[in-house]
């Protein structure tokens, strides 16, 4: 049967169940708008390139599936290297589609055009310019295999108008043609037992849980492991929630900014049980001092993840749903010899109880009305609740909302954690909705300088009936840079200040045709988030006052030892004022 | 062979694009190449890069890993300096009057080198060797005026009969 390129481009993603997409049209991928009106999947048309791959993301990292966006060439397609280049860091499954000029006039500065391949080499995990009709499925199919298997990430198929405009002779099979690619699913028999060995000597070991066992959906597999062992958990800002964190195994997040026992455990620990984690420096601090008593073992789908930055002992290739049945398959089959396995660290999960009592979070709420973010934070997910997914930009505000919250289960909680993209929560919790459907709140907690880099996708979500909770934790300033030039530059404030009141978000929520609210004062808080929440079928906007000046902690200065962690401004003062006498 | 220096060679689908590839992600991890080769093969759907690199043992780890994802890469064997044969393909064209043509003519004949052109005030040597011997030559030939001179990279190959394509067969995968 004939058919054109361009129809072939919706055949091939209906075969491969793709539900929605997110796009925007444009003159070279225009053939591929036509067949797109009858198409069998939902097209969600965005306000900005940046805002489809974003809803791309937020739509895979809600749902574990492939995000899809597809857009024109040129300036549209360069829209995108935020996302991708945020995918790729987060190894988030993405396939992005964009147009190309003509095979004619690949190469000669046409209008639109732009060397996609090129540019986005390194930042995709794969790409591909299609250069036949016959090529498209297969390009496409490849491409979405390629970005959920193994490390997931981002894969982009760059489609010719010619060749979308083309009519050939279509054909299906579902063969894929990759010598060159096959990830290792299981891990090595002989180290899963050199694993459970090491677990077993360990005094103070610790799980270094990361991003990768979200991406493996591996957190049954995990919450199995590390209770018949006794493993506390550490939860890194990718993995928050794939172990509970009212579990009393969890220890909480370590990092930068990280809880003070989470950060403790890995300074003390004789082994860290590091699954899908890559010991970056956001968690590592000062490389050379970190775990300086630990033994590590490795367990990544990614070979190259595994001593790249930290020199391993028990080194594990594999998808890690796999190899957390394999080490939980050996205990069930010996589960007579089962106290041989479980190390004696009940003294250790003692000591770190013991840490977490005496060192909780501190922020204090004053009774001057002045509402602290921290208490926003903490109302929100008492108004939204357990089941929804908190979805958050790159700041004061997405450390915060990492800390507080109680996540208890893998993606819960959605952010951009690699590339640390500003923008970012805006357009993914609207791609996470699209995922998670009517039942499942989804409530985006952004920053005021974040939410003004991409706001105009509230008009996607108006347009398309995706009712997200936007809350901006408003303090009037870039408060994670202010935060660092109140700290490390005496206060010298540079260029942070955005005006509480430009725009006024209620006036644009009315712009939108959206409800939208306003908290100036602690007393406000509870009445007026629990009439946002009465809002359920359409997109609501809060705007939340908070204290300008509130920082967070705990906090590891830049490139310092983890055993420098601060646990409040009290702390840093008298550390600067130690320094100075 | 200098301390830290590892030849690899590395089979590559022949798709558009695997050059830039490669060489990108060595340029964007910092990592140095120290020379490269790439020709086809007996399998026209695959070309082979002999890639000499300057890196310490953890660094050449990292190197054939993310070498190693990327899609079009097929297979890495790095070459065992004792057990493998290195070859570079070296062009110099060094003055040369009716004195001194044939002294050169005789350094090139030590070096088991061609004179693959001659003119008046010039000859043009082609010698292949591993770099060791083509920087002798090339020093002896030097205070006769270089006028001019081209050398390949590297390209290499295992000693003995095994070959790096061996148990390495393209093949179809079914989508999982």
């Amino acid at each position: 049967m004939q058919i054109t390129g361009a129809e072939a481009v919706m055949r091939t993603l209906e075969a491969l169940g793709v539900d929605t997409v997110f796009g925007y049209p444009g003159g070279a991928i225009l053939p591929a708008y036509d067949p797109l009106i009858d198409a069998e999947f939902t097209h969600v048309l965005v306000r900005h390139e940046q805002g489809a791959i974003h809803m791309a993301e937020g739509y895979a990292h809600a749902t574990g599936k492939v995000g899809v966006c597809i857009v024109t060439s040129g300036p549209a397609a360069t829209n995108l290297v935020t996302g991708l280049a945020d995918a790729n860091m987060d190894s988030i499954p993405v396939l992005a589609i964009t147009g190309q000029v003509a095979t004619t006039a690949i190469g000669s500065d046409a209008f639109q055009e732009a060397d996609v391949t090129g540019i986005t080499m390194p930042i995709t995990k794969h790409n591909e310019l299609v250069h036949h009709p016959e090529r498209i499925a297969g390009a496409i199919k490849e491409a979405y295999y390629v970005a959920r298997s193994g490390r997931p990430g981002p894969v982009l198929v760059d489609l010719p108008k010619d060749i979308l405009n083309a009519t050939f002779e279509w054909e299906w099979d579902d063969a894929i043609d990759l010598p060159g690619y096959r990830p290792t699913v299981r891990g090595h028999g002989k180290m899963i037992r050199e694993a459970l060995d090491l677990i077993a000597g360990a005094e103070r070991p610790v799980i270094y849980a990361g991003g990768g066992l979200v991406r493996a959906g591996a957190a049954e597999e995990l919450y199995r492991f590390a209770t018949r062992l006794g493993l506390p958990v550490v939860t890194t800002l990718m993995a928050r929630g794939v172990f509970p964190d009212t579990h009393e195994l969890a220890v909480g997040m370590p990092g930068m900014h990280g809880h003070y026992a989470a950060v403790r455990a890995l300074q003390e620990a004789d082994l860290l049980v590091t699954l899908g984690a890559r010991f970056d420096d956001r968690v590592t601090g000062k490389l050379d001092a970190f775990a300086p008593l630990a033994k590590v073992l490795q367990v990544d789908v990614d070979p190259a993840e595994i001593g790249k930055n930290r020199d391993v002992d028990v080194p594990i290739v594999g998808d890690l749903k796999v190899v957390l049945d394999q080490l939980n398959g050996v205990l069930d089959d010996k589960a007579d010899e089962h106290d041989r396995f479980v190390p004696d660290a009940a003294d250790w999960r003692a000591h770190l109880a013991d840490m977490k009592r005496d060192h909780p979070l501190r922020c204090e709420q004053p009774d001057t009305g002045v509402l602290k973010p921290q208490t926003a934070i903490r109302a929100i997910h008492e108004t939204w609740g357990d089941d929804a997914v908190y979805v958050s930009g790159v700041g004061q505000h997405q450390m915060w909302a990492a800390q507080i919250i109680p996540y208890t289960r893998g993606g819960q909680w959605i952010n951009s954690g690699g590339l640390g993209t500003m923008g970012f929560a805006v357009p993914a919790a609207i791609g996470a909705k699209v995922g998670v459907g009517p039942d499942v709140p989804v409530v985006a907690i952004d920053g005021d300088g974040c939410f003004q880099m991409t706001f105009q996708e509230i008009a996607s979500a108006v347009q398309h009936e995706i009712p997200v909770v936007f809350c901006v934790i408003n303090n009037g300033y870039l408060g994670m840079v202010r935060q660092w030039q109140h700290l490390f530059y005496e206060d010298r404030l540079s260029q942070v200040a955005l005006p509480q009141d430009l725009p006024d978000l209620l006036k644009l929520a009315e712009a939108y045709g959206i409800p939208g609210f306003r908290v100036n004062t602690v007393d406000e808080l509870d009445t007026v988030l629990s009439k946002a929440r009465a809002i359920t079928d359409q997109p609501v906007l809060v705007d939340l006052r908070v204290d300008p000046e509130e920082m967070v902690f705990p906090m590891v200065p830049s490139g310092a030892s983890n055993d420098e962690l601060l646990e409040s401004a009290e702390d840093w003062h008298a550390r600067v004022a130690a320094l100075k006498s | 062979m200098q301390h830290g220096r590892h030849t690899l060679s590395v089979l590559v689908e022949n798709k558009p694009g695997v050059l830039a590839r490669i060489a990108g992600m060595f340029a964007r991890r910092g990592y140095n190449i120290e020379s490269l080769a790439v020709g086809p093969t007996d399998d026209e759907r695959v070309s082979r890069l002999t890639i000499v690199v300057g890196a310490e043992a953890v660094q050449l780890e990292q190197i054939i890993k993310q070498l190693n994802k990327l899609v079009h890469v097929l297979k890495i064997v790095e070459l065992d300096v004792d057990a493998s044969v290195d070859r570079e393909l070296q062009l110099v064209k060094v003055t040369a009057d009716a004195q001194t043509r044939s002294q050169i003519m005789e350094i090139a004949q030590v070096f088991r080198a061609k004179i693959v052109d001659v003119d008046h005030d010039a000859v043009t040597i082609e010698a292949s060797g591993n770099p060791d011997k083509l920087a002798a030559m090339l020093g002896l030939l030097e205070p006769y005026g270089i006028r001019e001179m081209v050398r390949s990279g590297t390209i290499a190959l295992s000693r003995g009969t095994r070959s790096i394509t061996d148990g390495s067969k393209l093949r179809m995968q079914r989508v999982v």
